[in-house]
């Protein structure tokens, strides 16, 4: 460990990158030679969700490192195109009727790229504030300038929300990416890579909890896996994988065990949330192409990001007064 | 590459990025066979919709209908109508020595395939108006042309009558199977079945 502290910067981040991407490369020839084999219908299932789940990691794995490698401004662009893809499905299952026309057009093309010019400048006081404040007292006052009483509150909601997950929430990643510690000059990239691996560690873990604990789930009707227990369980997974990562981190142990629990815990509560949106929404996941659009999936892995993201930054930020 | 081949491009890629415009092909494959695509009429964005979504290569002898008066009004339109989408123009306003449907006819003759809305005009009810009767003469006359019922979802949010603007929302193009030829069918009922046709296309029910 102590080898690996008195490595430049570039070189540390880049031997991250260098095992992230051995990691994957392993997997995949493991899920290749696994592959060759007879199975079984119910095998195939599995072996199907796991190469989906797979590609999505090694997409998610290379916008990293292309956000890292092309600096604040590539970094901000690019979490604003996924930002914008992602809004594009969200807006697309949720059903807005001709009146919010003009919040839509607000949301798109002022509020998004607003958002993200102030991540990439680092304007973190703004950054903050913009959406919560500004945008959700301006969306309504367009929506009742188009004229249109009908569902109005409701129709409101689901613009605000969507722009709260797939905006505000999806900011955060190129500002973490940005933040500037005392002594921790350009390894922004750890931050989120610890975010992006407790968030999935915490996911997996809850969910091989609840496999393995068949306890009554919580909310029966929106996700038959998700119980208290195994969310707890989740959420320490993440946070005790934070914990042993604390050395790429400015946090020391204890504190890196905290914000891992804070963050894990929020990732995994966001991707019940999200299912009981999907469950309104009557799709399965958010790719399945059959149901009504060519949606692509993105939100299905984009959510516990973009909960875990925003809840994590302003930990850190408050503690640390950064 | 010619600057109505990029212009094409541009608006192919803005289409997809606006609206994904994916494509379904459900009842026949993206061939390069002579084909008149007839779909429903939501909105101004619906031709470069199904455009976008046809490959590249289907793209070049696929062509739409524009107003001739409309279309020609000023050097832009007519530069974006007759060089980037290679539109048949035809007359609105009927005369009596000229059939209004042989620009079209020759187009088809040409071998060219053609992008119709039977329509006629845009609706926002949900299900399609009656169609007029102007597809009927054209597969009479060129009863080898593929005839191929599309549905476009989801497009009047994009663009809904009066805006200006497109919100971004995901679209789809679904293409059914070539519509059969019935002997001895009449006019009316070849029109209610190629309707039919269309809205059995609707996502979720094909």
């Amino acid at each position: 460990m102590s080898a690996l502290r008195t490595l430049p910067v570039g070189g540390q981040v880049a031997l991250l990158f260098v095992i992230l991407f051995g990691v994957l490369v392993l997997a995949s020839i493991g899920w290749f030679v696994w592959s060759l084999r007879e199975i079984s219908d119910g095998a195939q299932a599995r072996h199907e969700r796991f190469k989906r789940d797979l590609r999505a990691v090694w997409v998610g794995a290379t916008l990293f490192w292309l956000a890292w490698v092309s600096g604040a401004v590539g970094a901000t662009l690019l979490f604003g195109i996924v930002s914008f893809l992602a809004l594009r499905e969200f807006i697309t299952l949720m059903h807005t009727s001709r009146g919010d026309h003009r919040s839509l057009l607000l949301a798109f093309f002022v509020v998004l790229p607003l958002q993200f010019t102030l991540a990439g400048g680092r304007w973190f006081d703004l950054f903050t504030v913009f959406i919560p404040v500004y945008v959700f007292l301006a969306i309504p006052v367009v929506s009742a300038l188009a004229d249109d009483p009908q569902r109005f509150l409701e129709r409101n909601a689901k613009i605000q929300w969507g722009i709260m997950v797939c905006v505000y929430g999806l900011s955060h990643a190129p500002a973490l990416l940005l933040l500037e510690f005392r002594d921790y000059d350009g390894r922004g990239a750890f931050l989120l890579f610890l975010l992006v691996m407790v968030a999935a560690c915490a996911q997996i873990g809850q969910e091989a909890a609840s496999r393995w604990l068949r306890t009554r789930p919580t909310a029966r009707h929106i996700d038959r896996s998700f119980s208290a227990r195994a969310w707890l369980i989740g959420a320490t997974a993440g946070a005790v994988l934070g914990a042993a990562l604390y050395w790429i981190t400015p946090f020391k142990a204890p504190q890196a065990f905290a914000l891992s629990f804070i963050a894990g815990g929020a990732g995994t509560l966001g991707g019940l949330v999200m299912r009981a949106l999907k469950k309104d929404a009557g799709v399965a996941w958010w790719g399945n192409a059959s149901a009504v659009t060519g949606a692509v999936g993105l939100l299905d892995r984009v959510a516990p990001l973009a909960f875990a993201a925003p809840v994590f930054f302003h930990s850190v930020r408050w503690y640390f007064k950064v | 590459m010619s600057r109505a081949e990029a212009m094409g491009l541009l608006l192919a890629f803005v289409a997809r990025l606006i609206t994904g415009a994916q494509g379904h092909w459900k009842g026949c494959p993206p061939k390069a066979e002579q084909r008149i695509y007839f779909a429903n009429h939501q909105s101004h964005f619906d031709w470069v919709l199904i455009w976008a979504a046809l490959p590249q290569e289907l793209r070049v002898n696929t062509r739409p209908i524009a107003a001739r008066d409309y279309w020609t009004s000023s050097p832009f339109k007519a530069w974006l109508t007759r060089e980037v989408f290679r539109a048949v123009y035809v007359n609105r306003q009927r005369t009596d020595d000229q059939d209004p449907l042989e620009p079209l006819l020759e187009a088809l003759s040409h071998g060219d395939s053609l992008v119709i809305f039977p329509e006629g005009t845009r609706s926002n009810k949900g299900e399609p108006q009656a169609f007029k009767s102007g597809l009927y003469h054209l597969a009479q006359a060129h009863p080898q042309v593929q005839l191929i019922p599309t549905w476009i979802d989801n497009v009047q949010r994009v663009m809904p009558k009066g805006e200006v603007v497109p919100v971004p929302i995901l679209c789809t193009v679904t293409f059914g199977a070539p519509l059969t030829r019935v002997d001895g069918e009449d006019k009316a009922g070849f029109l209610e079945r190629a309707r039919a046709a269309v809205l059995a296309m609707r996502s979720g029910r094909a």
